[in-house]
């Protein structure tokens, strides 16, 4: 069927399309506006917290509510807002990098979206049945595992199947890049984005089930009276704090480390340069995804492992800023002798430069075991956390949208609009968070739901809660620009940027089997190299032949549907055992659903030489 | 150009002036402001690091400048293709080797300074205190001396003492920032570290790690005197007789009040080490009520008929006792005059 | 296509192998098995740390006989030898067999969960020891429960497999269905194998 055809479809197909899609580039669309609206949710969350600590001895929320909202801000911002963003541009971008046609394993792909999307809703429902999770988002026991209420409970089952997709999509990437190149594009003449992604993928794969298992432990411990956690049955609280860093740690990588790929090929694109020492780079990101294993102890300095547990991690700690340093200066260097465009995506790779340099340095100062005792737990580590995440992640994938959005969507985001959200939120972002190391050494631990006035902690929180209202405007200002964009924009070509690597050799939108023949690759950057030799487009590596692509199936959204319904079972039958009917159902839905998967064959289908020829000739 | 380098300056000339606006923090409260030999370390520690990061950080911008300022696509030249540079070995040498030469310049400093502030070779003929955190109070059991505070930690200044810590309930975190770096307490395992004052002072204390509704509200103080104060206060505590009959009739009845109503079930005054909730024995002497609220008896008679409107979450509110307030200004009478000793938190401020 | 059944000439070398789809479940499910591996090393990591905070309750030397366990040990390692037939017979495209050494390897893995329920109500109703006895039952049954619910998946997913391809023998489409199944089966006993030594040996030493 060809996609004249399904354009016609009324709203009802349009919906039934996308629930059962497993075309990366609409799972992509999925992740976006799911990881869009979990972003404006956390963000919310902040501006809350930020309103409460505006002034000393406050109580604009009651401390419950406060605790809720800082546990739900932390979890929202890393697994429902930055996991799945981080995941809508690895869906659109990866197989267009690699010249391929779909993902490894397209069903997986979207499975692994609807458990993300399940597991966040069961995370949000704690707001509307008696109380949010409260814990904080490391979930410390044994606060987490006596937390009166259900709380918590939202928290580890929603935590629990959305890691399971996120688990899935890891897979899946891995077995994408390394399976499903196109022909001649060897490992290193991948972009450096399709590099961080395989690195973050096998992150994903190693660190998420130490969570797993942590989130295993937790329920036990909740809902069925297991003691690992309680101190009087012999518990063990350091436990969940191994499991958590030994997850944790590594999940700051897998974060960031897209956005190290985005600002790669961004800078690389707006200087018209080839990337500077991309061997460096390779080589640096996966030193940083393999010392990010190293070195989880680095949040536990205070837990009492002894001098020389800390000593270890320390060194360890301080090794990454080696690589970390090597990349700053590879991207300084490509930029150095280059042309440089400035536009909205070049704006916040340019801007991730200093503030992520900030984050590195004091990551480092972080790493100093006996100065860790005095910024431990303050307000220096969260605005440490937050000059890495938001100066390195969000603004990365605001790059990143501003960069890919037209090869997304076919239209170029508004450039004013897009500079008024970088100036506003990147002023807003320095004025929220720098001050912020100075309060914590200045006494203010983190998680306080207020502080007392005399403290000299008054014009320091003021500051900051004005930068979170700039940020605020910065973020709409964004949505308005979607917005505005989809209506009034006009389309574009399929390379509007002078692109160099193979997503920009195709249409934008790409038509839904990507590439009509499979690109031949001849080196780095291999839409430059064809265009430097003055051919239009990439070399085909085979002739027009037919095309296998998968089949829609709307088992991902059932599967998904029935652990979300086994979950309440799980939380609900504390209080009555009947709700165990709940659990039987939910798990019959999804194991029902894999058998189903199983035993159905799936062959795909196949679109036509002859069609592709007509859609061809419209073009 | 001009307004990206602008917008720039202009913000770190604001966060200049914030920083002297705010100075660096409160006296006694912040950890820039050391007044220990932990606290000492670690800003030796910050400082040692901070510098060799800023150090990096110039480099970074000045680079960065460079590079904007004069790479910027030019006017009649929109078609110029730059030389497509692969790397060059050389810079990629200098930028590993040098942060390594730095990174090591920190990493000595850190492993000496982290083993010092572990070391417990001291420990047995130091002072040693038990400290358990509670959900949100901090209890004090001086070891071998049969003394017990709660909220207020007297300590001699110019030695370390040993705190032996841990949690009755959830995790804590023991932080007097201007006196020493934290360390957790856990509900299996013992941790121990060391505090030591070289100033006579009152020193805020405050919880570090997230411990429930009222984690914000857990704060302590560590009262530094000198050795021979300190001397003075361990006998006077020693001597307190918990059965003292208070001088006025008000504070009789609260006494007696106190009884009848079973505070003493939960309330040690004396050297009993039973702590279901705070020890009472100094009472008096305390210059805060709850960690955070003024001292008075106004706000003492506001706890006791509504605990949970002044620390949320705390365990007294589910405590079972029924009193008037004109009861409870006679209990807060009694409480008041508990002041064992003339040791208070005022001869270490005064003793300057 | 791929729905045909195999004969000798069409046979690859590899039939688990032989298309993307094959080669991307092949490597897909290795990567699988690596998590896996780190779900139950956290679970090994987090026994250790408890297999002594029994609580007063029951331990590890008054709990664990060995006899049992050996004869569970022998039943699951030869059932992984019985699937090792099973593959050998996949590639050698005897279908046949390969049901039939596929169907002595379900007998075995069933062999294997009675035990364990045996030997789990036992402890239970015995010896009184649960999951909410000490921190060190919790670690006992969750480790020893994973594996058993991972055997008791690894036997629905052959089974399911055996019924769903008995009539249309091997393609290339069901032939890597069949390689991972077998994978998993491998990887169970493999754990096994550590449970055995980590739990049983040396909580009886």
């Amino acid at each position: 069927m060809s996609t004249a055809v399904a354009q016609k479809k009324g709203f009802g197909a349009f919906i039934w399309d996308y629930l059962t899609t497993v075309d990366h580039k609409k799972i992509a669309h999925l992740y976006l506006v799911a990881g869009g609206l979990f972003f404006l949710v956390g963000g919310l969350e902040a501006l809350m917290i930020r309103i409460q600590l505006i002034k000393p001895d406050n109580d604009f929320v009651s401390a419950g509510f406060y605790n809720e909202l800082l546990t739900m801000h932390g979890t929202t911002m890393i697994f429902l807002a930055a996991m799945p963003l981080i995941f809508a541009i690895l869906n659109a971008v990866v197989p267009l990098q690699i010249g391929a046609r779909d993902v490894a394993f397209p069903f997986l792909n979207s499975l692994g979206f609807w458990l993300f999307l399940f597991g966040g809703l069961i995370l949000n429902c704690g707001w509307f049945l008696g109380g949010a999770p409260d814990a904080g988002w490391t979930a410390y026991a044994p606060l987490s595992a006596v937390s009166p209420g259900h709380g918590v409970d939202f928290y580890v089952l929603g935590l629990q199947i959305s890691g399971a997709g996120t688990l899935i999509g890891g897979i899946n990437f891995l077995v994408t890049i390394i399976n499903m190149r196109a022909p001649g594009m060897t490992y290193m003449r991948m972009p450096l984005f399709t590099w961080t992604a395989l690195v973050t993928s096998t992150l994903i794969l190693f660190a998420f089930p130490a969570l797993t298992v942590g989130l295993f432990l937790l329920m036990f411990d909740r809902l069925f009276g297991a003691g690992f956690f309680n101190a009087s049955m012999g518990g063990n609280s350091v436990i969940w704090e191994h499991l958590f860093w030994i997850f944790g740690h590594p999940e700051v990588y897998i974060l960031i480390l897209p956005a190290f790929g985005v600002f790669s090929d961004v800078l690389s694109t707006f200087s018209k340069k080839r990337l500077f020492g991309y061997t460096a780079m390779v080589f640096a990101t996966t030193l940083i995804g393999f010392l990010g294993f190293m070195v989880w102890a680095h949040h536990m300095f205070a837990t009492g492992l002894g001098p020389a547990a800390n000593s270890i991690f320390a060194i360890a700690t301080m090794a990454i800023a080696v690589p970390t340093g090597i990349k700053i200066f590879n991207w300084l260097f490509t930029l150095w002798g280059g042309t440089i465009t400035i536009n909205s995506a070049m704006l916040w790779a340019l801007g991730f430069i200093p503030s992520f340099t900030i984050g590195g340095t004091t990551g480092v100062m972080l790493a100093a075991a006996a100065a860790d005792y005095q910024y431990h737990d303050t307000y220096f580590v969260v605005a440490h956390f937050h000059y890495v995440i938001v100066g390195g992640v969000v603004f990365g994938l605001f790059a990143a949208m501003h960069y890919w959005w037209p090869k997304m969507f076919g239209k170029i985001l508004n450039e004013t609009l897009g500079q008024i959200t970088f100036w506003t939120f990147f002023a807003g972002f320095h004025l929220t968070f720098f001050i912020q190391h100075f309060l914590g050494l200045m006494g203010m631990p983190r998680r306080y739901w207020t502080f007392l006035p005399g403290q000299h902690l008054d014009t320091g929180n003021l500051v900051s809660s004005i930068g979170a209202f700039f940020m605020a405007f910065g973020a709409i200002v964004f949505v308005i620009n979607v917005i505005y964009t989809s209506v009034k924009a006009p389309k574009v070509s399929g390379d509007p940027w002078d692109g160099r690597t193979l997503e920009w050799s195709i249409p934008s939108p790409p038509p839904h089997y990507n590439f009509k023949q499979t690109p031949l690759v001849r080196g780095l950057d291999p839409l430059w190299i064809e265009k430097m030799e003055g051919r239009k487009g990439i070399t085909p590596a085979e002739p027009l032949d037919d095309i296998h692509m998968p089949n829609p199936s709307i088992l991902p959204f059932i599967m998904s549907l029935g652990l979300f319904i086994a979950g309440f079972g799980f939380i609900y039958q504390v209080d009555n055992l009947s709700y165990l009917w709940l659990v039987i159902l939910g798990m019959g839905i999804t194991l029902g659903c894999m058998l189903t998967r199983s035993v159905k064959d799936d062959l795909g289908h196949h679109i036509h030489k002859e069609d592709l020829e007509e859609e061809g000739a419209e073009q | 150009m001009k307004g990206w380098m602008g917008k720039f300056r202009a913000l770190g000339i604001f966060g200049f002036l914030m920083l002297v606006l705010t100075g660096c923090g409160k006296e006694n409260l912040s950890a820039l402001t050391p007044k220990g030999y932990g606290s000492k370390a670690a800003l030796n520690l910050i400082n040692i690091s901070l510098g060799v990061m800023i150090f990096v950080f110039i480099v970074v911008m000045v680079i960065y400048a460079i590079v904007i300022v004069r790479f910027r696509k030019k006017k009649g030249r929109e078609d110029y293709i730059p030389p497509q540079t692969e790397g060059n070995k050389a810079l990629e040498v200098i930028w590993t080797v040098i942060p390594i030469i730095l990174l090591v310049i920190i990493a000595i400093p850190t492993v000496a300074i982290t083993f010092d502030l572990a070391d417990e070779s001291a420990a047995d003929e130091s002072l040693n205190v038990n400290v358990t955190g509670n959900q949100f109070w901090w209890h004090f059991n001086y070891e071998g001396q049969e003394i017990q505070t709660s909220q207020d930690l007297y300590i001699p200044t110019g030695e370390k003492v040993y705190l032996n810590m841990k949690t009755s309930d959830v995790l804590h975190s023991f932080w007097v920032p201007a006196l020493s770096g934290k360390m957790d307490l856990h509900p299996e395992n013992e941790n121990t570290m060391y505090i030591q004052a070289d100033e006579e002072g009152v020193y805020d204390g405050k919880c570090a790690e997230f411990c429930g509704t009222s984690h914000s509200l857990m704060d302590f103080k560590v009262i530094a005197v000198s050795p021979e104060e300190f001397d003075q206060w361990v006998e006077d505590m020693q001597n307190v007789d918990p059965e003292a009959q208070p001088e006025t009739a008000d504070a009789q009845e609260g006494q007696q009040l106190f009884q009848d109503n079973s505070c003493i079930g939960c309330h040690a005054i004396g050297a009993s080490p039973a702590a279901t909730g705070p020890n009472l024995t100094n009472f008096g002497d305390r210059t805060t009520l709850a960690g955070v609220n003024e001292h008075t008896k106004d706000n003492i008679v506001d706890w006791i008929m509504d605990p949970e409107s002044m620390k949320p979450g705390n365990k007294m509110a589910d405590a079972n006792y029924d009193v008037s307030r004109e009861e409870a200004e006679k209990i807060a009478d009694y409480l008041l005059q508990l002041q064992p000793s003339d040791i208070t938190p005022e001869s270490a401020e005064t003793n300057e | 296509m791929s729905d045909q059944t195999l004969n000798p000439e069409t046979m690859p070398e590899q039939p688990e192998r032989a298309t993307l789809e094959g080669k991307n479940k092949f490597l897909g499910f290795w990567f699988f098995l690596g998590g896996e591996t780190v779900l139950f090393a956290s679970l090994f990591g987090t026994y250790l740390a408890l297999r002594n905070s029994t609580n007063d309750g029951p331990g590890s030397e008054e709990l664990f006989g060995l006899e049992l366990v050996f004869v569970m040990t022998m039943l699951l390692l030869t059932s992984s030898l019985t699937s090792v037939y099973a593959m050998y017979h996949m590639k050698n495209n005897s279908f046949g067999k390969m049901q039939l050494w596929l169907g002595v390897t379900v007998l075995l893995g069933l062999g294997f969960l009675g035990c364990e329920l045996f030997e789990f109500y036992h402890y239970i109703h015995g010896e009184g020891f649960t999951l909410r006895s000490s921190a060190f039952g919790s670690a006992f049954y969750t480790l020893v429960g994973f594996h058993g619910g991972h055997v008791t998946f690894g036997l629905l997913w052959i089974i399911a497999l055996m019924v769903r391809n008995a009539k249309r023998g091997l393609n290339l489409y069901n032939a890597p269905k069949f390689y991972i199944a077998s994978l998993y089966w491998h990887f169970i006993d493999v754990v096994w194998v550590f449970i055995f030594t980590v739990v049983y040996l040396m909580g009886v030493i």
